[in-house]
């Protein structure tokens, strides 16, 4: 599947436009991307196509004897309860993220930017970046004590405020688990995407604002009919993006409660590591990384359809 | 940036104050944990359970002291395959993105599709023929596993940002050097480079900021301690001395100061390819 020169070569020569000079020299040009295209070939996409090739056996772990079981892996998948669970889960992220990460956070973008001093506009991007760069098993380690009863400081709050009742085993409880990695997610993605709306709404014309003010309107007009409208094109990105990553959710939830309590916060993510990693079960495995690899490819689709179209419309 | 900005002055003062006091709340709730762990880092472990709200009694760097030593041999390993991998990605990047903007590479559009599709591909559905292809190798449980892995997954979105800059920079300069006889190497080298300085900043800052926390590779292929990066190092600290907080939050802590410093060194730099990234 990497560099392919004979078929080009043999075009060319059969337009018979070029020397074989110019050929050469064309070919020569490969060595540029030689490197680029074997490695990513070698380490991105192959897995990928060997991926299907396993989800289509089952291996013995005492004898390491492989059987061919054809779509077996993939019947599994559709009555695995737990394959539904994390169904569930992955699309609460989705959504909860982009309530969040997009639509607050273009909200909480818009008032930065309305802010008079730029200083306080760049210390409040940078301020709420900061947990964005922080690696997640920090952070996700960090609330797991959070949540903790003997030391999380999130029931002493409940307990100061008169709330002791609403304290619980936050990442103990299957009805609240889910959440409180979801909420963890939240806390530290924001800061990422508000700057990225900061970022698209600084690139808005400020006689447009002029002109709107002239006609009367007052602030929340302007935010209504023109911040909105301009910024589209970044808020449909960022629920593509946001979508993908919540398909792809791993590292939270493998810190902080690695899919239980009794698989409530399983993700696909952590139900491939948990049949690959833990029950050896490498082609059940495959046929989950199959289903994720399915899911984010109509994702990717819908990324190129959105920027295609906008680089028509544009 | 000193762009005047279009939404300035937009607010009316009642509203004004409300949304200060909304900004500083939820600066509040995002430095308040954060706080909350490095300080902890300083306290003793019996502090943290009876007063887990107060400053520390008597700022004790043992802690600090005790993890840095933990993490030491983590540490290393981060820094290592950060750097490693930091600088084989960009220049392979730099060079592919070179190759397909500035060569007449044969099947350009396909080479393009195929080196930027890898983009979409994730690493999970990898992971699972990855383990035989790595031990195969011979390289499972390596330094060299992990930078392997963090060039070849890094190198299609890395090519996608420098290739894009290189679109957007005139011909005319490499032309002329052309016509003076510069081989593609020399205009690489000479000219197109230095041209791209920012956006190869932004590029190292925002591989090393993916390297350093980097979780799932890690975690799945490496065993020894010697080989594991700071994130995995953390959990199996975790899971050996989980009743010791105050250690685990001065760890914590030290794995994390790095990149929250490059972090606001390079904002600009990293802004820039966050954006490129994403509104191109």
């Amino acid at each position: 599947m990497a560099a392919n020169p004979p078929l080009t070569s043999k075009g060319a020569a059969a337009r018979g436009t070029r020397s074989s000079g110019a050929v050469l020299r064309r070919l020569w040009a490969l060595r540029w991307i030689a490197i680029a295209i074997g490695i990513v070939g070698w380490f991105v996409y192959y897995p990928i196509v060997n991926n299907f090739l396993v989800s289509r056996t089952n291996q013995d772990i005492f004898t390491g004897e492989v059987t061919n079981v054809g779509l077996d892996n993939y019947r599994r998948l559709a009555s695995d309860p737990v394959i539904w669970t994390a169904l569930k889960n992955n699309s609460l992220y989705a959504v909860l993220s982009i309530i969040f990460q997009v639509f607050a956070a273009f909200w909480l973008a818009a008032i930065i930017e309305g802010l008079k001093s730029e200083r306080w506009r760049s210390i409040w991007r940078a301020v709420y970046f900061i947990p964005s760069a922080i690696s997640t098993t920090v952070t996700g380690l960090l609330f797991y004590f959070i949540y903790q009863p003997n030391i999380g400081i999130l029931d002493g709050l409940l307990t100061e405020f008169g709330l002791a009742h609403l304290s619980r085993v936050w990442l103990g409880d299957p009805t609240t688990a889910i959440y409180a990695i979801i909420a963890m997610s939240q806390w530290q993605g924001f800061g990422y995407s508000t700057l990225l709306f900061s970022v698209a709404i600084q690139k808005i014309p400020q006689e447009l604002y002029d002109a709107a003010r002239m006609d009367g309107a007052g602030p929340f007009r302007q935010l209504i009919s023109i911040t909105l409208p301009l910024t589209r094109e970044m808020t449909g990105m960022m629920i593509i993006v946001t979508v993908t990553g919540a398909f792809q959710v791993f590292n939270e939830v493998m810190v902080m409660t690695a899919g239980g309590p009794n698989n409530s916060t399983q993700v696909l993510g952590t139900w491939l590591y948990e049949q690959g990693f833990t029950q050896n079960d490498m082609g059940y495995a495959a046929a989950v990384g199959s289903l994720i690899f399915g899911i984010t490819m109509l994702c990717g689709v819908a990324q190129l359809w959105y920027t295609r179209r906008r680089r028509v419309l544009a | 940036m000193t762009v005047r900005h279009p939404t300035q002055a937009f607010w009316p003062g009642m509203v004004r104050a409300f949304l200060w006091a909304f900004l500083f709340a939820i600066g509040v709730l995002v430095v308040y944990p954060l706080l909350w762990m490095a300080l902890g880092g300083f306290k003793s472990n019996s502090e943290i359970f009876d007063s887990p709200f107060s400053l520390p009694g008597n700022w004790s760097l043992a802690n600090y002291i005790a993890a840095w030593h933990a993490t030491q041999g983590y540490l290393f390993s981060s820094l290592l395959v950060t750097v490693v991998s930091t600088v084989t990605t960009v220049m392979i990047s730099a060079w592919a993105a070179f190759g397909l903007t500035r060569t007449e590479v044969p099947g350009k559009p396909l080479m393009v599709g195929f080196i930027l599709g890898g983009m979409m591909l994730s690493p999970t559905v990898a992971l699972v023929p990855l383990v035989r292809m790595l031990q195969s190798l011979g390289i499972y449980d390596t330094h060299a596993a992990l930078i392997l892995l963090y060039t070849a997954f890094r190198v299609p979105f890395t090519t996608f940002l420098i290739r894009a800059y290189m679109l957007d920079l005139p011909r005319d300069l490499d032309e002329a050097a052309m016509m003076d006889g510069a081989t593609p190497g020399q205009i690489f080298r000479r000219i197109i480079l230095p041209l791209c300085q920012p956006i190869l900043i932004s590029c190292v800052v925002l591989h090393i900021l993916f390297a350093w926390n980097e979780y799932l590779f890690a975690m799945i292929f490496t065993n020894s301690a010697s080989v594991q990066t700071l994130p995995v190092g953390l959990t199996s600290m975790m899971s050996k001395q989980g009743t010791n907080y105050a250690a685990l939050f001065a760890a914590m802590t030290i794995s994390a100061l790095p990149i929250v410093i490059i972090f606001f060194l390079t904002q600009r730099y990293f802004i820039r390819g966050l954006t490129e990234g994403i509104g191109k």
